[in-house]
């Protein structure tokens, strides 16, 4: 096979198992979309100061979607890596004639994904049921942001396996890495509630700056706007550093005996 | 002869402080099933992993299919197949599935439906891997070694932990890899099963060969001494010689003067368990 065709075999596969596994659909899928409902019934009639006065559901729109392309990512890619090569099955992948970036680019296929479906979901859900518009015209910036932040976080998902030994550990580690930062970088609370010190220690980490660029381009209000290449510059540094950790890093033997 | 399939020529590796192996031969012929048998931490694993090219040797000469393991490349990995001793299928796909996705990875793979066939799963195609029982994922496991159609397969402790019938089941699906005219090197800590599946057996203890022939003839069970017991006046007595039938007539010669019954008179030769067991102790010491 050609490395098309053996991409495209892995990839539907991988695909395959995604779609079957219950964890991967919930937290992936259901979470974002749980959260959206939640946040637009608490929060949903205010409006968000610092971004122009925008109706709350308005900001989050944006917000999970931002989460939702981090979890289809990183989050998705070190649990499902961590589990592959605790069970031995990145071992004995290895053992066959299977290039190793077959393996890997399979996986961040399965995640660019669920990625893309996730904004074409959350934007969807956004527009039927909050009347947020879909800012059809911002398309080609939406992708382009989206793609940038994908890759990053892919990379920075294959880069955290290094540092989770087992597989029990794997959710505690990315929640406990996650989580804060989401609240920290303005994803589950308007920024215009934020003390500015929280922002500033956000905007070491790329979180922040990928929500930024991304709200940039979809914010309704905010018609015409470019793409935001300071910020995704930095979403992009992170990514390299973790590919950079994934080369030296990654391993395809399990840690545990 | 044609060149051995596997030649291993003072192989070495350490880990730390530690020597794992310490300086083994060894060479495995096509088509036969060779097994490497010894207790849990005395190198199995380490070798095979060597030969398999997942671990670099500190010294010796290694060559598997005419290539050194360490640098073999894609093509040499099409003509290899490996049972790994742990490993777990991904849950959410079928038999069939699991089978077509490693395939996919082989250029002249056997076909799906063979292998399923091949390992006796046919019943269980559609069913998720998550849902087979131990022994029926050891069968799947042999299936995916197989499926791209190996020269040689490596079976690390394949049937470990397993109940009797799981462990039937998987010594017939690898009993039949020997009529595919595959080479087989199984290792195992089970004496019965190298005797059972192998046609050379090499005991391994501490790093070190300590045995190595045939099932039949390893150990020199013919030279081993044989065990006499029986009980006398509620007392057990056990003796061993190396002439039985001597010390046989003399014992119950003694017993019919006297009128005495020996109670439990047992004669009993070593059995292989035996051997093993003074082999790899005897090297433990």
């Amino acid at each position: 096979m050609s490395g098309v065709a053996l991409f495209a075999h892995q990839f539907r596969y991988d695909q395959k198992a995604f779609w079957r596994n219950p964890a991967s659909v919930f937290f992936t899928v259901m979470f974002p979309v749980i959260l959206l409902l939640i946040f637009a019934t608490v929060f949903g009639d205010q409006t968000v100061e610092v971004r122009g006065g925008i109706k709350t559901t308005a900001y989050y729109v944006p917000a999970i979607i931002t989460l939702s392309v981090i979890s289809a990512t990183m989050q998705s890619l070190a649990m499902s890596l961590v589990i592959a090569r605790e069970d031995g099955r990145l071992k004995r992948g290895r053992g066959t004639p299977m290039p190793a970036w077959v393996f890997i680019s399979g996986r961040i296929g399965n995640s660019a994904v669920v990625a893309l479906l996730m904004l074409a979901l959350i934007a969807a859900i956004g527009r039927v049921l909050y009347g947020v518009a879909i800012p059809w015209g911002q398309l080609p910036e939406i992708v382009l942001t989206l793609l940038v932040g994908a890759a990053a976080f892919c990379c920075l998902g294959i880069a955290l396996t290094a540092a989770i030994p087992s597989q029990d550990a794997a959710a505690p580690i990315v929640n406990a890495l996650l989580l804060p930062l989401y609240f920290l970088s303005g994803v589950f609370i308007p920024d215009d509630q934020l003390p500015s010190g929280v922002i500033h220690f956000a905007d070491f980490f790329p979180i922040r700056h990928f929500f930024e660029a991304f709200f940039a381009v979809y914010d309704p209000g905010n018609a015409g706007a470019s793409m935001q290449w300071g910020q995704l510059a930095i979403v992009a540094i992170w990514g390299v550093a973790g590919l950079l950790i994934s080369i030296r890093r990654f391993r395809w033997t399990p840690r545990g005996g | 002869m044609a060149d051995p399939v596997i030649s291993v020529r003072g192989l070495r590796k350490s880990y730390g402080e530690l020597e794992a192996v310490r300086g083994i031969d060894l060479e495995v012929q096509a088509g036969e099933v060779f097994a490497f048998l010894g207790p849990n931490g005395a190198g199995k694993t380490t070798t095979v992993e060597i030969l398999e090219g997942y671990r670099k040797r500190n010294g010796g000469e290694v060559t598997v299919l005419g290539e050194d393991p360490e640098h073999g490349d894609r093509g040499w990995r099409e003509r290899i197949g490996m049972v790994l001793q742990s490993c777990r299928l991904d849950p959410y796909l079928t038999v069939r599935e699991s089978l077509a996705l490693y395939a996919g990875y082989y250029r002249a793979p056997r076909p799906v439906d063979e292998v399923i066939e091949l390992v006796g799963l046919a019943s269980k195609a559609d069913a998720r891997t998550g849902s087979l029982s131990g022994g029926q994922q050891r069968r799947l496991d042999v299936g995916m070694a197989l499926v791209g159609d190996p020269e040689l397969l490596f079976l690390d402790e394949p049937t470990t932990g397993f109940d009797p019938s799981a462990r039937r089941q998987a010594w017939e699906t690898i009993a039949g890899l020997r009529d595919l005219g595959k080479t087989v090197f199984l290792t195992t800590h089970y004496m019965d099963e190298a005797q059972h599946l192998a046609d050379r057996v090499t005991i391994i203890a501490r790093g070190a060969i300590v045995a190595s022939g045939t099932p039949a003839d390893l150990g020199q069970r013919e030279s081993l001494p044989t065990t006499i017991s029986y009980r006398l006046d509620g007392e057990d007595v056990a003796f061993e010689t190396r002439t039985p039938v001597a010390a046989l007539h003399e014992l119950t010669g003694r017993a019919v003067e006297q009128g005495l019954e020996l109670e439990g008179l047992e004669v009993t030769r070593p059995n292989l368990e035996d051997i093993y067991l003074s082999l790899t102790e005897e090297q433990a010491e």
